[in-house]
């Protein structure tokens, strides 16, 4: 991974057990693409469901989320971001999604975000989530978010 | 343009991100998009982007602060159908 993929990772707010993101590939002004590997002990696989672990599909939307629009938004919004590292807070605003196939403990999901248009600070994308075991689409859909500074938050 | 006609349009453009659409009925000049239509004010920017294709024109970031209500996102979308 190059070193401003790596800065963008240390970036993320998230911590275990949300932290959805493993690496990233890579990220241009039009798109990003990352990966992370579901283990086999997510706290969620004890309750959905039990002797039965299934991966959530709000879990699936979490980590198309964090690489597919936070990553991508933290590479969009940098210059702004300098100065602000530690005090900005990403903005989920929406997701429209269609849920394709199940996915496992253990299965490797591979993310790629595709830019739709990104204005007035507002960042909307096409993600799409590939089970790289099977080599299956498991997830697609629109998903918006902001970026936005911590203080703002209340208004 | 007539801006009754442009009012037409706009509601037309705003009634998918309007949650409740029984407001839209009696719909004024003052009502204000965020407040009183209750639209997702992360929406305001599929809305300014629907109207830029609808009409052609390019909405800034200032003239965005400058859409509060029905009344002045007519204004706006007016001032720039006429700077064209």
């Amino acid at each position: 991974m190059s070193k401003l993929l790596e800065e963008i990772i240390a970036l993320l707010p998230y911590r275990a057990p949300f932290l959805f993101v493993d690496a990233l590939e890579e990220i241009t002004e039009n798109g990003s693409k990352g990966y992370y590997q579901l283990k086999k002990d997510e706290y969620f696989y004890q309750g959905h469901f039990p002797n039965n672990p299934i991966t959530p599909g709000v879990i699936l939307i979490e980590i198309m989320a964090q690489i597919g629009l936070v990553c991508f938004g933290i590479y969009l919004s940098k210059t702004k971001l300098k100065n602000q590292e530690t005090s900005f807070v990403p903005i989920f605003t929406s997701a429209e999604v269609d849920f394709l196939g199940p996915v496992y403990p253990e299965d490797q999901l591979e993310i790629t975000s595709r830019k739709i248009y990104y204005r007035f600070d507002k960042l909307k994308c096409l993600v799409t989530c590939r089970n790289i075991i099977t080599n299956q689409v498991v997830c697609k859909g629109e998903f918006s978010g902001m970026i936005v500074n911590k203080d703002k938050i209340d208004q | 343009m007539d801006k009754s006609k442009i009012q037409e349009e706009l509601k037309e453009i705003i009634t998918v991100y309007v949650p409740d659409k029984k407001i839209l009925d009696n719909i004024t000049l003052e009502h204000d998009l965020i407040n009183d239509l209750k639209i997702n004010s992360a929406h305001i920017v599929d809305i300014v982007l629907d109207v830029e294709e609808k009409y052609d024109i390019m909405i800034e970031d200032e003239a965005i602060m400058k859409m509060a209500t029905i009344g002045q996102a007519i204004q706006v979308i007016n001032d720039k159908l006429e700077e064209k």
